[in-house]
């Protein structure tokens, strides 16, 4: 098959590989800022209430994503009005040295309010620029795409999201499993390198980049004087146009939004906060489960040449619909460390720690200590108790020994909760693959809806108001709905605590509605040709 | 499917004053300055409620469209834009 507008056969690769390295190198650089929010919380924000804190980093997440449709709007008025390869490769060096510059800031301690005020601003120089790179990587591949391999080509852009994500992950767990828990969470500790790291990342990407030539479709229309004048007008104003963003918003992108992040970002919050994995485990399962996926992107894409884009993206909507929740669920029954404490039956425990502590406050004399490591059927988990010894010179038993939970009358309010705590739950082999299998699951429907959605977004617009208009709809989709599940789903279990799985309601609904309009209202015709 | 695109065209026109609605009696319920949960926070409320305000509002722009027709044919190349 002839490439596009007579680009050698060859060069796509290297149109693709060019464009997908800077890609995934941004979206590295977006990652690990979320994957570090709670050292990140500790370091830049008051201590004392810690929920407070990581809400307040949740929040800089979700502004980041929330300004990524400005980016979306700024960038793409800018590749539509310049060119594409000029503008990804600013978005590029800004992305870079924004990362680069949020491992340089002092933490709170140091210089007080102005340590989030920086962050802040940086965070949101990180969402600007995203918001700028997505549309003009997949616009800039698809120009040199030929027509009916459009699917195929743009999904390896697509793959750059997910491998991101993997080398964020992977970077963090290297840089982790290499110091201690304190050298890691210092104030210039090891959270600090994967910021640092990108700077050579980034550079090697623009080098990379700026060996490339513009796109030939763009190239073209500049030629021929037909680029637009006034990108955003044309995009928003024009009746025509504004009905197709709507379209590719509320009939794909947002379901698809919400599905990218509860397969891969809530699942892995889900796995580490409310079932307690070991933080290795708790990676290594996503490692494992986005490598085998990862593929998964380029088939789909393949496929969507094949048979249509509005199909597949429609079935990965409706499995994360129906099967979430059971999901979740069984990932929730399987580290219930609780009932396992209540079988004695094939439960051994051995005490790793026991200390008393005196506090001499708030009328608690001395506070005793316990750790001990249980295991069951294969499975291991820690379980910390603290009981009250003393109180104003009086002597209790200690709290878990009365059944008391702190409620007990003869317990005042300040003592320290006698429900122990379970940390650091360490699966059975057999437990563990299940687990990465059905994570792997989920990232399936990721593949199922993100796969073709670069071509199918290319193929809606017009060249000359391409970037601007592809690109806005998917940072709402992605940067707004898609970004803020994690912060809703903190949101919904905080306010309903009876429900663990309540969080899942939101992307749920999300995507159901999402699947109702696509159904109804997308064409699954592709336009074989983009070269309008 | 013509005319279901345009009858369902009536709930997404008013499903986006829906959305805002609740949105805000939620905000008005739940907002407490001496709460400690964060459902409490007015900061977190102002915040949603200022990003989906406006797509809520695209949501009923997509509605009012559905109703006009205007999605009973679609575009088959980016070039009939």
């Amino acid at each position: 098959m002839k490439p596009t507008n007579d680009a050698p056969a060859s060069g796509i690769w290297k149109v693709i590989s060019a464009s997908s390295v800077g890609t995934m190198i941004e979206w590295y650089d977006f990652y690990i800022f979320g994957m570090l929010a709670k050292t990140i919380s500790t370091q830049f924000f008051p201590e004392g209430n810690n929920t407070a804190a990581l809400l307040s980093t949740l929040a800089i997440f979700a502004a980041g994503f929330i300004v990524r449709p400005f980016g979306a709007l700024v960038f793409g008025r800018l590749g539509d009005l310049i060119g594409r390869k000029y503008t990804f490769l600013l978005t590029l060096v800004l992305m870079g040295g924004s990362t680069f510059l949020i491992g340089l800031v002092p933490g709170y301690k140091s210089i007080g309010i102005a340590a989030p005020l920086l962050v802040l601003l940086l965070r949101l120089l990180q969402g600007l620029a995203l918001g700028g790179e997505y549309g003009g990587a997949a616009t800039y591949v698809a120009e040199h795409a030929p027509a009916r391999r459009r699917g195929f080509y743009t999904s390896w852009i697509q793959t750059t999201a997910t491998l991101g994500l993997f080398v964020a992950l992977g970077v963090i767990m290297l840089v982790k499993l290499n110091m201690s828990d304190d050298a890691f969470n210092a104030e210039w500790g090891g959270w600090r390198y994967p910021f640092w790291i990108s700077i050579v990342l980034v550079g090697v990407s623009v080098y990379i980049r700026l060996k490339m030539s513009e796109s030939p479709l763009f190239s073209k229309l500049k030629s021929e004087g037909k680029t637009s004048a006034n990108p955003l007008k044309e995009s928003f104003q024009k009746k025509a146009n504004l009905k197709m963003v709507l379209l590719a918003l509320f009939g794909a992108v947002m379901g698809q939004g919400v599905i990218w992040y509860t397969g891969q970002f809530y699942a892995q919050s889900f796995l580490e906060t409310t079932c307690k994995l070991d933080f290795a485990q708790s990676r290594t399962i996503m490692l494992w489960a986005i490598a085998l996926g990862t593929p998964f992107f380029v088939l789909f894409g393949w496929l969507s040449d094949k048979v249509g884009r509005k199909w597949i993206m429609m079935a990965g909507m409706l499995l994360g619909v129906l099967l979430y929740r059971p999901i979740f669920s069984y990932f929730l029954e399987n580290t219930n460390v609780k009932e396992w404490v209540k079988k004695e039956e094939g439960l051994s425990l051995r005490l790793l720690a026991s200390d008393t502590v005196l506090l001499n406050e708030d009328g608690i004399d001395k506070v005793v200590h316990e750790k001990y490591h249980y295991q069951y059927q294969g499975n291991a988990f820690i379980q910390e108790k603290f009981d009250t010894v003393y109180f104003t010179g009086t002597m209790y038993p200690p709290l878990s020994a009365m059944g008391g939970d702190g409620s007990d009358k003869l317990i005042p309010d300040l003592a320290p909760d006698a429900n122990p705590l379970y940390t650091q739950v360490e699966l059975s082999s057999a437990a563990y693959w299940k687990f990465v299998m059905l994570v792997w699951v989920m990232i399936i429907f990721v593949t199922m809806v993100y796969g073709p959605i670069a071509a199918f977004l290319v193929e809606m617009f017009p060249t000359r108001i391409r970037y601007t208009s592809m690109s806005l709809p998917y940072h709402i989709g992605n940067g707004v709905f898609g970004g803020l599940v994690p912060f809703i789903g903190l949101l919904l279990s905080t306010t309903f605590p009876g429900d663990p799985l309540v969080g899942l309601w939101y992307p749920i609904g999300v995507a159901a509605l999402c699947l109702l309009i696509g159904v109804i209202y997308l064409s699954n015709k592709r336009d074989e040709s983009v070269n309008d | 499917m013509t005319t279901l695109k345009k009858l369902l065209g009536f709930i997404w026109l008013l499903a986006g004053p829906a959305i805002v609605s609740l949105l805000v009696y939620g905000a008005v319920l739940y907002i407490d300055t001496e709460g400690e949960k964060d459902i409490n926070n007015p900061v977190i409320w102002i915040i949603i409620i200022t990003i989906f305000a406006p797509i809520a509002a695209g949501l009923s722009l997509f509605g009012w469209y559905a109703i006009r027709g205007e999605y009973s044919r679609l575009p088959e190349k980016s070039s009939e834009l």
